[in-house]
């Protein structure tokens, strides 16, 4: 008997519950990974499984979290944004340019723009990157590869040349000014929790609405799976594909913000390769590269992959090097069994 | 033990341990399950040499199941595949092709990035001594175009050639396999009566070297003029079998479908109403840059209510029309009026929502969001309907989907299945029902009935008929005759992107393809 009998043979006789178990473990794989990654560190060290330690985690968590929700979107739309990182690095200036005064010399004065200034405008400007970025997607049909490397190096290149290479440091404001309050992003806590991990939910939690309750969200997974289907259906695909990009870039601004929040200073090489960290957290979060199938869960539970590991590694005392063998290992990992569940589907 | 399998009308019987002498390849009591489906039920087949052997059956009888057990893509789950009257197993497609036989799958297994020349030797290239030799491999691919009577220069990139030619380099290259069994599977689909008739011929010829070939068509009509044996497969059992000098179409369909059968008439008995869609010299230039107009000056008009068919070969300007109505195409000059407001302006959505939809020529393509389920895809065009402000509402979108379901009669288990479980015919409804659920004045269908078997064709045009009497002005493309003559109030005839003639219902079918263009086969 061939193989391929034996095969059809036992998916004939196997008992229904076994499958299930099996498509549980696949499906559920980002959550199974997430409590081994727990249960193991928590062996290996009495001080990881803490209130304490979970939140410091959490709020490291937040930051390639909220890459990777603007990439999710992205992803699910079929594209893929790589100026992430530097989008972050560029709004961390930025907000640290903000905050060091504008001195408009024609005028002879500075002015310090209030904090929720600063994040607004900053919000702005991770926007607009991300407006050129779906532009030249949507409108001119650069491919979302090169058109977001571009601009990865453009607002890299933007970062450096606004601080000349050199680093913001005095980020806290001056009471006297009314601008204080910046390092309350990445340092304070409401209910003991970070403020980062607060801001990563409330995206969460939007991200989420966005996708399973609105009609854009409809769109969204429409035009990622079948973009001539969607058009044809009467789905306005180049504004989703524009807006995917711009939330992709406001994210990318916030965790921008957080960042150089939770460092009181802002460096104009922050965030350098964090665009492959999202990518990864989405990847283990079941997100297909191809677009349409994903969500939310998956990716959170990814970032969470993503974040508890290379910080337990740390914790336990790995060295560095190692952190990045298993990380790239667990992705490697995620995708094969990415290409598992999606690929015995249809015909 | 001896098992007749057989059919009311002819006295011909496969017997389960020996096959006829000209028979190269014999299939016996071949069974199929897969989970808990069976697909193929100890089904007996034979390939004679020389000749041409058709598969009829309705989508998911097992034609294709049948077909690649016989090719090797599969393992049967039990029965016998002889060769030459020995028993044989093929554990891959490869080994069955070293065994001369081929098969040509309904989609195309083309690199479109790749010329004419590289695709007909792809994964078998002519080498020399300096690597790939080019200049052998074009001298013949030329031969093969010349024995193929078609007038392609073998280093042609495959993507610019017409999809009925690139149909003809897929059979180019199973011929210069030097196949002595050719499965078919679907060859005309997308190929224009000329091109149906070189293919014709070819095959004629290949009949005479001793190639046996296997055909599978939905197209009755024509697979009759081409056959030598006909068998017949329903729900996994074969129902029928018989040389061609004992059937007719009417035989074939009666065991296909196992009742009597036809694809309807014009709904009567209501008045029609006003002019739904108007559409005023319409041109739309060449989009792929050629110096010609693919629809010129085109003018038609269509009232509530009416049906009217739109007949003509691949590339007479009917798809144009359609998506140049529809919002995907822009129009060159011309006006389209929709209740007597003009459209040109609008986008797609705004022109679905001022009451005119299309449903597209490729479902798989332009149809279906393959990644989402059957539900999703049914309330796709109409977002709008279920969402209350700025969320969407789980209630009101299933209460939709399954008013959809019931209208346009799905077979799904749930909304929530997904779409690719579907048989093609089930597929799609949903397409239509995705549009009918927009609450359409006008729908425009190109090619409906393309790729689903007869009893889903006769659901499909049942459910246009339907949806006419409440008001629906109805517009359908085809490319067989046999339909234009089933609901359609008013048959047009497009050629070369003209109204070449206008019929009622009455017409013949003879009138109808002499306006095309078309060659009358006999």
């Amino acid at each position: 008997m061939s193989a391929q009998q034996e095969q059809t043979l036992n998916k004939a006789t196997s008992p229904a519950k076994k499958v299930d178990i099996g498509r549980l473990l696949l499906e559920g794989r980002a959550f199974f990974a997430l409590i081994a990654i727990i249960v193991f560190f928590s062996f290996m060290s009495p001080n990881y499984f803490t209130v304490n330690n979970f939140l410091i985690m959490s709020s490291h968590v937040a930051i390639y979290g909220l890459l990777a929700m603007g990439m999710l979107l992205v992803i699910l739309n079929g594209g893929i944004d790589l100026s992430v990182g530097s989008t972050l690095g560029l709004s961390g200036v930025f907000a640290g340019f903000l905050m060091q005064g504008v001195n408009i010399q024609a005028l002879g004065i500075t002015l310090y723009p209030s904090l929720w200034v600063v994040v607004v405008l900053t919000c702005a400007l991770g926007a607009f990157v991300g407006l050129v970025n779906g532009v030249l997607i949507a409108r001119f049909n650069v491919p979302a590869f090169v058109a977001t490397l571009g601009t990865l190096y453009v607002a890299r290149g933007a970062a450096l040349l606004m601080t000349n290479g050199l680093t913001f440091n005095k980020l806290e404001g001056d009471p006297s000014l009314g601008n204080t309050g910046f390092d309350w992003l990445g340092f304070n806590r409401i209910a003991n929790i970070p403020i980062s991990v607060i801001i990563f939910i409330v995206v969460t939690l939007l991200c989420g609405i966005m996708l399973s309750r609105t009609a854009f969200g409809r769109w969204l997974y429409a035009s990622g799976g079948n973009e001539q289907a969607a058009d044809l259906s009467g789905v306005p695909i180049k504004r989703v594909k524009i807006t995917v990009y711009v939330l992709s870039g406001i994210c990318a601004a916030i965790a921008g913000l957080v960042l150089s929040s939770q460092l009181t200073s802002a460096g104009p090489t922050a965030g350098t390769t964090y665009e492959l960290t999202a990518i990864a957290a989405v990847v283990i979060g079941g997100a297909a590269l191809t677009g349409g199938r994903g969500n939310v869960q998956g990716t959170l539970l990814g970032a969470l992959v993503i974040g508890y590991l290379s910080d337990g590694l740390v914790i336990i005392g790995v060295s560095s090097y190692w952190q990045t063998v298993f990380t790239g290992s667990v992705i490697v990992l995620a995708v094969l069994l990415n290409s598992l569940q999606y690929g015995k589907k249809g015909k | 033990m001896t098992v007749s399998m057989m059919q009311n009308n002819s006295n011909h019987r496969i017997t389960a341990e020996t096959a006829p002498n000209d028979v190269v390849l014999a299939a016996r009591h071949i069974t199929k399950t897969f989970g808990n489906t069976q697909a193929l039920k100890a089904v007996n087949f034979d390939i004679y040499k020389g000749q041409v052997t058709t598969l009829f059956g309705e989508n998911g009888a097992g034609k294709s199941t049948l077909m690649k057990v016989l090719s090797g893509v599969i393992s049967p789950t039990s029965g016998d595949i002889l060769l030459d009257g020995k028993a044989i197993h093929f554990n891959s497609a490869a080994e069955a092709r070293a065994q001369g036989i081929s098969i040509i799958h309904q989609e195309l297994s083309l690199a479109p990035n790749l010329n004419v020349r590289d695709n007909i030797f792809m994964g078998r290239e002519i080498t020399n001594s300096k690597g790939v030799d080019y200049a052998e491999e074009e001298r013949q691919a030329k031969a093969l175009m010349e024995e193929l009577q078609e007038n392609i220069d073998p280093l042609t990139p495959l993507e610019e050639l017409r999809l009925g030619q690139q149909q003809i380099i897929e059979i180019a290259r199973a011929i210069s396999q030097k196949s002595r069994i050719l499965i078919m599977d679907e060859p005309t689909s997308a190929l224009s009566a000329t091109e149906v008739e070189v293919l014709f011929k070819v095959i004629n010829d290949l009949k005479k070297r001793g190639v046996s070939i296997v055909y599978i068509s939905h197209h009755l009509e024509e697979a009759l003029q081409i056959t030598d044996h006909a068998v017949v497969l329903r729900d996994g059992t074969m129902t029928a079998y018989a040389p061609r000098k004992d059937i007719d179409l009417e035989w074939i369909v009666r065991h296909m479908v196992g009742e009597n059968f036809d694809l309807g008439s014009p709904p009567t008995g209501y008045e029609m109403g006003n002019t739904a869609l108007e559409v005023d010299g319409l041109v739309i230039h060449d989009p792929k840059g050629g110096a010609f107009n693919v629809v010129d000056h085109l003018s038609l008009k269509v009232r509530e209510g009416e049906i009217v068919c739109i007949y003509g070969l691949m590339g007479a300007g009917r798809s144009e029309f359609m998506e140049c109505a529809a919002g995907r195409l822009k129009a060159d000059s011309g006006r389209i009026l929709l209740k007597d407001e003009e459209i040109s302006s609008l986008s797609i959505a705004d022109r679905i929502a001022a009451g005119l939809a299309l449903v597209p020529e490729d479902r798989q393509k332009d149809g279906l969001v393959q990644t989402m389920s059957v539900g999703q895809n049914l309330s796709l065009a109409s977002i709008g309907e279920f969402t209350r402000r700025f969320f969407t509402s789980n209630k009101a979108e299933t209460h939709l989907i399954n008013q959809s379901i019931k209208d346009v009669t799905v077979k799904t288990d749930s909304g929530e299945a997904p779409i690719g479980s579907l048989s093609g015919g089930n597929q799609q409804k949903v397409v239509i029902g995705k549009m009918l659920a927009t609450h359409p004045n006008v729908l425009l269908l190109d090619e409906p009935s393309r790729g689903i078997d007869i009893g889903a064709k006769a659901e499909v045009f049942r459910l246009l008929a339907e949806r006419a009497k409440q008001g629906l002005a109805v517009v359908y493309s085809t490319s067989e005759v046999a339909e234009c003559l089933s609901i359609a109030h008013r048959i047009i005839v497009m050629n070369k992107g003209k109204i070449a003639a206008e019929f009622d219902a009455n017409v013949s079918k003879e009138k109808i393809m002499a306006a095309s263009g078309e060659a009358i086969k006999d």
